[in-house]
């Protein structure tokens, strides 16, 4: 098989095949016909109908795609790239960044910084670490490159307030030492979202 | 028929009469609002308003206060007089058409003997001067945009003059046809001509069906909203408009609405006559609820169509259609 068919661009010439293209009245009788067809089609009542049907499935049945959005939330896929969190280790609850410095290199949009020193112990203490938020891309790299799964992206979209540094600080992402237990582990690449069983639909075809 | 065998009219009846039209069309113009926005949110599966009062009811007061708090915006290049006067053409002739309207059936005041008629002002040319009075109409609209030194108010005054002017026609040519059954322009002797239970839409289902259409065109309804359809020219005459000014363009039209609905129902749906066992007063609202309904169901299932395919509806197929079911209505008569 040659590659001539590929490269010829010369698009409507070749064996395309319209749809839903009545054919165009040739004569004063066909015309005539035409008109009388398209005035007595009951089209539009059955757009009427459609309407009234639509009306009475969301005043007695309830059914309205309506979500009230501040009082109901739909669920966020675990692979959303919001707001980061910095997880914890469930055994100590110390925080889990070793202070290794990969996500702050990796940052394509450089919004990431933070500062480490030795601790007593000889371990790495992370202690200044913050994200620019009016930088940051959400591009995921950070969590992707992180070898611990320290730095994580969480579902806290809402990104409203009253200002920009109540998100950044590492104390602000880092989890609440008081509710360790309710952490989430990060689900990982290509998790499902938690209704993905709603969001199926029958396939369509008949057999 | 006979006149004489109701109690007679006096000043006070017909200024009774005169405020509770006022009120309640009023009020109901500003409920229309509501039920519109309601009613099209179900047929698109939304919800509409429902956080102001219960079910949303309030959404009304809210609407109300942020109407008339609003800036009150005159655009600089504008003749101010005339920018200023327009809503205030609008919405006086929407209502001035109500007063030869019958609203409810005559009544007596308890413990008086004031009696409110039927009608604000029977006069015997009453769909005349509805019609009349909603073809003054027109100069809203048409000042407001010719007032208001923009380009979009412009074409939206081109437009309501071509559209209102040409389907006048269709109102009045389609209107004639039972007018000759009747044989008088009053509202009262259509009433009376139908108290034996067959409405006139029996009679003349072709006037009907022309009437109804041409209502859609006169109220700006949707399949004929050309007049301010923001995809194509903003928002149309009421471009440059803001606040209570809007507001009262807004008002007009939902009176206009409700004018059509009382006239298809008084002409055509046996009027306030009782229907079976229900009484009279329901029958009329009920009508002109459902013709107000109707309407809002049209605007949520049907596209609007193009200036052009306008025209050609109106004079290519409705005013030949109207003139020939007034040859016919003729014929029939003569023989």
């Amino acid at each position: 098989m040659s590659l001539e068919q590929f490269k010829n661009r010369n698009v409507g010439t070749q064996n395309y095949v319209k749809l839903d293209l009545d054919h165009a009245p040739t004569d004063a009788w066909s015309q005539f016909k035409q008109v009388v067809k398209r005035t007595f089609q009951p089209e539009l009542f059955v757009g009427l109908g459609v309407t009234l049907r639509e009306m009475m499935n969301s005043l007695f049945r309830g059914k309205s795609h309506t979500t009230q959005y501040p009082f109901e939330k739909l669920p966020v896929s675990p692979r959303y790239r919001a707001i980061h969190d910095m997880l914890r280790l469930m055994e100590s609850g110390n925080y889990r960044c070793i202070g290794c410095g990969l996500c702050e290199k990796i940052c394509i949009s450089d919004c990431i910084s933070m500062e480490t020193k030795y601790d007593e112990n000889q371990r790495k203490e992370v202690s200044e670490y913050t994200i620019n938020f009016g930088r940051c891309i959400f591009c995921g790299y950070c969590a992707e490159v992180c070898p611990e799964l320290a730095i994580v992206h969480g579902g806290r979209y809402e990104n409203a307030s009253e200002q920009r540094a109540s998100f950044s600080l590492f104390e602000d992402l880092l989890t609440p030492i008081d509710q360790l237990n309710l952490q989430q582990e990060y689900a990982g690449f290509g998790a499902i979202s938690p209704n993905a069983d709603e969001n199926i639909k029958s396939t369509p075809l008949a057999y | 028929m006979d006149a004489t065998m109701l109690p007679e009219v006096t000043a006070a009846g017909v200024i009774i009469k005169a405020v509770l039209i006022l009120a309640v069309i009023a009020a109901i113009a500003g409920f229309g609002t509501y039920i519109e926005r309601k009613i099209l949110a179900f047929m698109q599966r939304r919800l509409g308003p429902q956080h102001v009062g219960p079910f949303g009811l309030l959404q009304l007061a809210a609407d109300g206060i942020k109407l008339f708090t609003k800036e009150d915006i005159i655009p600089q290049h504008a003749n101010k007089f005339i920018f200023a006067i327009a809503p205030v053409i609008t919405a006086a002739t929407a209502f001035i058409a109500l007063a030869a309207v019958p609203v409810f059936p005559g009544f007596t005041v308890p413990f008086t003997d004031i009696y409110v008629p039927s009608i604000a002002s029977d006069i015997n040319v009453g769909i005349l001067f509805v019609l009349g009075m909603m073809a003054a109409g027109l100069y809203g609209p048409l000042l407001a945009g010719m007032a208001q030194s923009n380009k979009w108010g412009i074409i939206g005054s081109a437009r309501t003059a071509i559209q209102f002017l040409s389907y006048e026609v269709v109102t009045g040519l389609s209107i004639l046809a039972p007018i000759m059954l009747v044989g008088s322009l009053s509202f009262v002797d259509f009433n009376t001509y139908q108290t034996d239970g067959v409405w006139l839409v029996v009679y003349q289902p072709v006037a009907f069906i022309l009437f109804l259409i041409a209502g859609f065109a006169e109220t700006n309804r949707t399949p004929f909203d050309l007049l301010e359809h923001e995809a194509e020219i903003i928002s149309g005459y009421v471009t440059e408009y803001s606040g209570m000014r809007w507001g009262l363009f807004f008002i007009g039209e939902y009176a206009n609405m409700i004018t059509i609905g009382v006239i298809a129902s008084v002409v055509f749906l046996g009027g306030y006559n009782d229907f079976w066992f229900i009484p009279g007063w329901i029958m009329i609202i009920a009508k002109i609820a459902f013709s107000f309904f109707f309407m809002l169901w049209v605007r949520a299932s049907w596209p609007h169509i193009r200036p052009d395919q306008l025209m050609w509806l109106c004079w290519k197929v409705l005013m030949p259609l109207a003139v020939i079911n007034i040859l016919i209505t003729g014929l029939v008569i003569m023989i």
